[in-house]
């Protein structure tokens, strides 16, 4: 462990100005589950510590007609505990009771998952099916970003010198939707997805499929929103013909590596394997 | 769990029950004292700089800028040890030539595997240390690195060592330098011959990855090196003898200049006989003259302490139709990691030793490659080539429409049978065990849904015996103070002190058990083998005879009796003959207690056993798994071990042992692996992506102690904590051949493994 410095934010226009005045090693500190660990086995170099959990905008759930917003340092247990988010959103339950283990989620939240910008976050498919938008804050003011757009390389993401995420903001789902995350691992917990994938969509009346958003993960530098999987399933009906067009795309998109987490061909047949798996169980939430 | 006693175990009061062990509240609430709690005044934190490349001479080595760092006060390499000789030590279990082992404790001219330990720094503070190591300036010329069997089997390899020869057959070394370092041999009957009346052979290649034992206490080791000249050593280690002996060789001291301190232990498994952090504390204490601490990440553990073998096996076995087995050989190629000494001939004399096969060969090598030095893993050597053995059997079993567990007891040893290796079988529990797992409920039941399967195997280990050492003061208020040096690992305070608190006739409350220092005890191996509650409860046996002796002499001298005419009882009533008066003179143990301070003094007994005998341990698995098709995921859905204990001194524990080993003999079968990339570098360096299963990934596991006791103990006890990592291997994969028709050859059996095996293809 190196030596750090620790300061605590009470609103965002103090954590702007002690993340400036910390330079380049100053470094947002939510739940800490991911930069404590890379301080610690000195993966990155921090030299300060800003705390934005004690932001009050940083921590809280509201629903509104419009839909519903997270603060980004609000923690896992919070969003799975939440009864609305249960009956809407139960797509985030699926992934903020999957992110480490129960005594992580009592701190990890959406937003560092999404900052630390694993190609594996196992809350990124979820966010980018149900086009979150995400809101920054910086020395130049604030800004929103689409979710899907919002990582660029393995650990690497949109942010700019000095910026944080301050929070999550997604649509009121539409009448008929139903939304599922998945993740591949050898064992049962506490694990890294070796692929994950997410699906929402919307059904018509006649079971045909109105709207869809597939998402994988771990199988390219960014989690992928797979816009032709989407495609092979609107205004069709959900037939296994479908469905597995919709497969075949989200195995096209896969560009993964092999490592010690799983090879290249076991990742592209699980990419499929998750999107069928996704499909049929966000059809079976949506009806 | 059944709570009451066996019928085997009901003619005793204390053996066959299940008492709250000794240890249990100060573990519980935190109190124990772990290598990692220690702290002496003055103490200085130590940090170990490991090698990058897998295979590298080093060239040079500058410490000066970090001798320069602020709150440094002593950094060591290979060469500031004294020199030793080329000699053999005992390292617990086997010895080993000196001189490799304080290569591997830290580099000489070559590393020989990613994370070798290359200089040691001591600090005021952990993080000065850690900083220190970025100051330590190593120049390395990096070499091919060697990190298959096979390959570095093969003639022109890359050679760890230019000084090794292949030991042959005939005692002989090779001629040129090999990575090989030794082939060793086992016969029976004429193999050729034998396969000729077999009307059905299998064979097969398997390959294993090296799997670790996967401890949760990581290694430490703190040292004072005092200033008469006599070192002290707290650690966490399985045998604090044999590390007395280890450091003493390493440093040149005499085993009486060192004094070693056990611990608690968070596990071992074998892996904690060698020492790693010991002789470096030493040495920066000695530079010192301050007490020195180290301990290992969980990286430091993964990348440079002893794992199992990784193999390459080749099995082929031969039958009639009516499942007699006429033939078997086996080839066992053992990676030893960076330096000789794979558990192969431990694994060759195991691996067909459940059956009376009359024609036999055996081969095993003993191979060196750029990984780390393997260390003893529950039943070293065993879980490899059983898993090649029983998985041929099986799958000839089924060749031949047999049902597996009937083929089994067909071909069983049995009393009398000798094996390839030469040992003779007495009373074993080998069918029993097999008849109770056809009995079991499980066996009996239906299996059903699709992609579901089950399998069963055998397993044999040894056991052994050596020597355990025991003292026991009887103190004024009757209780018993038992010293013993028996790191307690799986609850053996508490099997030795029943084993006393049995021959003594007195409650298990009254028996203390103390593991102390070297200097307080007699010579005890190492917590290890399957042997401590096997000679730790003869010693403690020995100790209470001893007891008893001395109580009755003491009433002798009492009564002014003649010490004949006085007996000891099984209830602890201590006897004498009718007083003039024609009453009865007797005594309770705890009355008599009490007049021993005033009556001439406290009694101490004490014994001290070496025993070359152990009774064979047998155990027969049966799983039911399900295969995921489409992501090769197999789940444990139903797990029962049967297994001969001999005496189960407490149910609970051998209960513990076998559910233990299960769950490690899971975790190789299925996602435990070594992931090292082609320049040796180990990819997979911690517990997120060195698989072990978790709570959640293994059912309740049910358990059957068939108890068959051992003639050659005292109590009937055969050890009980290795055989169990055995059978799972070959039973998971006889379940997933028997869900989805596939026959694995290779280990683990990874949800990536089995995708290429099935839909994927191979690589």
């Amino acid at each position: 462990m190196q030596a750090v410095k620790y300061a605590r934010a009470s609103s965002v226009e103090e954590a702007i100005n002690l993340l400036r005045e910390g330079g380049d090693t100053a470094r947002p500190l939510a739940g800490g589950t991911d930069v404590i660990v890379q301080a610690r086995e000195r993966t990155r170099d921090i030299s300060l510590f800003v705390d934005i959990k004690h932001i009050p905008e940083l921590i809280g759930i509201e629903h509104s007609a419009d839909g519903l917003t997270i603060g980004a340092a609000t923690p896992c247990y919070q969003i799975y505990g939440d009864e609305q988010i249960q009956s809407d959103y139960p797509i985030l339950v699926d992934s903020c009771s999957l992110i480490g283990g129960t005594a992580i989620q009592g701190r990890a939240s959406l937003g560092g998952n999404l900052c630390n910008s694993s190609p594996a976050a196992d809350g990124i498919p979820s966010l980018i099916v149900l086009e979150a938008q995400v809101e920054i804050a910086g020395p130049n003011g604030r800004r929103t970003v689409a979710v899907e757009d919002f990582c660029t390389a393995p650990g690497r993401n949109v942010l700019a010198a000095g910026e944080f995420v301050t929070k999550l903001s997604f649509p009121k789902p539409a009448g008929g939707s139903g939304a599922r995350f998945l993740r591949f691992i050898p064992r049962n917990e506490m694990d890294i997805a070796v692929t994950n994938a997410a699906t929402q969509l919307r059904l018509n009346g006649d079971g045909s499929v109105a709207w869809a958003r597939v998402s994988i993960g771990a199988v390219a530098p960014t989690p992928l929103l797979v816009a032709d999987a989407a495609a092979a399933l609107v205004g069709q009906p959900l037939s296994e013909q479908t469905i597995a067009a919709a497969a075949d795309a989200s195995r096209a998109a896969a560009n993964p590596i092999t490592d010690m987490r799983g090879s290249i061909r076991q990742r592209v047949h699980l990419a499929g394997v998750l999107t069928e798996r996704t499909i049929r169980q966000a059809a079976e939430r949506a009806a | 769990m059944v709570t009451a006693q066996s019928p085997e175990t009901e003619q005793y009061n204390v053996i066959g029950t299940r008492p709250i062990r000794p240890d249990g509240v100060d573990k519980v609430t935190g109190a124990a004292q772990y290598g990692a709690d220690l702290q002496l005044p003055g103490m200085l934190a130590g940090r170990v700089l490991r090698s990058p490349h897998a295979h590298a001479n080093i060239k040079s080595i500058d410490t000066s800028k970090a001798e320069a760092l602020d709150g440094v006060l002593a950094v060591v390499v290979n060469a500031d040890f004294p020199r030793a000789a080329d000699q053999e030590v005992d390292t617990g279990e086997g010895s080993a030539n000196l001189k490799w082992v304080l290569d591997n404790v830290i580099a000489s001219d070559k590393v020989l595997y990613k994370g070798h330990a290359v200089a040691a720094v001591a600090a005021t503070d952990h993080h000065i240390a850690e900083d220190a190591l970025e100051l330590i300036e190593v120049e390395y010329e990096v070499l091919t690195p060697v990190l298959d069997v096979r390959d570095a089997m093969v003639d022109g390899s890359p050679l760890l060592h230019d000084s090794l020869h292949t030991s042959e057959l005939d005692g002989s070394k090779s001629d040129n330098a090999s990575n090989t370092a030794s082939h060793l041999q086992f016969t029976k009957g004429e193999i050729d011959a034998g396969f000729d009346e077999a009307d059905v052979v299998i064979e097969r290649e398997f390959e294993t990855s090296m799997a670790h034992q996967g401890y949760i206490e990581t290694h430490n080791g703190t040292a004072y090196w005092r200033a008469d000249g006599t070192l002290d050593i707290y650690t966490s280690t399985q045998g604090a003898f044999p590390v007395r002996q280890q450091v003493s060789a390493l440093m040149q001291l005499s085993e009486s200049q060192v004094k070693v301190t056990p611990m608690e232990i968070g596990g071992g498994f074998g892996g904690k006989i060698p020492v790693y952090l010991e002789p470096l504390a030493a040495l920066l204490s000695q530079k010192t003259g301050r007490p020195v601490k180290l301990t290992m990440n969980r990286e430091e553990v993964l990348l440079a302490t002893g794992p199992t073998s990784g193999t390459y096996m080749r099995v082929r076995m031969g039958a009639k139709r009516d499942g007699t087995i006429t033939a078997a050989e086996v080839h066992l190629a053992f990676e030893a990691g960076a330096y000789p000494g794979s558990p192969v001939g431990a694994g060759a004399m195991c691996s067909l030793a459940p059956y009376d096969i009359p024609n036999q060969k055996i081969d095993g090598y003993d191979v060196v490659v750029n990984k780390p030095k393997t260390a003893a893993y529950r039943a070293p050597g065993a879980p490899q080539a059983e898993f090649a053995t029983e998985s041929v059997l099986n799958e000839l079993a089924e060749e031949l429409g047999l049902d597996p567990l009937e083929m089994r007891l067909s071909n069983a040893s049995v009393e009398g049978n000798t094996t390839a290796a030469g040992m003779p079988f007495g009373v074993i529990g080998n069918v029993e065990c097999m008849t109770a797992a056809q009995e079991s409920p499980h066996w009996q039941s239906e299996l059903e849904g699709p992609d579901r399967g089950r399998g069963v195997a055998q397993g044999f280990w040894f056991n052994i015996g050596f020597e355990s050492s025991a003292y026991g003061q009887v103190n004024g208020d009757g209780k018993v103070s038992l010293v013993l040096g028996s790191t307690d690992i799986g609850g053996t305070r508490a099997s030795i002190a029943m084993q006393m608190a049995e021959t003594l006739g007195i409650p298990m409350d009254d028996v203390r058990p103390q593991v102390v220092d070297t200097a307080s005890v007699g010579y005890t191996q190492v917590t290890g083998g399957s042997r401590t509650t096997f000679a730790g409860g003869w010693a403690a046996y020995e100790c209470a005879m001893d007891i008893r002796k001395q109580m009755s002499q003491r009433a002798a001298q009492i009564w002014e009796v003649d010490e004949d005419a006085v007996e000891y009882g099984d209830d602890a009533i201590i006897r004498g003959p009718a007083d003039e008066d024609g009453n009865a003179r007797e005594i309770a143990f705890k009355d008599l207690a009490a007049q021993l301070p005033t009556s001439g003094g406290h009694i101490v007994g004490r014994a001290d056993v070496n025993k070359t005998s152990s009774g064979p341990a047998f155990a027969t698995h049966i799983v039911d798994v399900e295969v995921d098709r489409d992501t090769g995921k197999v789940e444990i859905l139903r797990y029962t071990a049967v297994q001969d204990a001999g005496t189960a001194i407490h149910p609970a524990y051998v209960e513990g042992q076998m559910q233990g080993g299960v769950a490690q003999g899971v975790g190789m079968a299925l996602n435990e692996e070594y992931y090292y990339d082609e320049s040796g570098d180990l990819k997979n360096a911690s517990l997120l992506d060195y698989r072990m299963p978790t709570a959640l990934d293994l059912p309740m596991i049910e358990t059957n102690i068939v108890e068959v006791p051992n003639p050659g103990h005292p109590y009937g006890v055969r050890g009980v904590g290795e055989v169990p990592i055995i059978p799972p291997a070959p039973a998971v994969r006889a379940a997933i051949a028997n869900a989805i028709g596939v026959h694995m050859t290779e280990l683990p059996m990874s949800p990536r493994a089995i995708l290429e095996a099935t839909t994927l293809g191979g690589d």
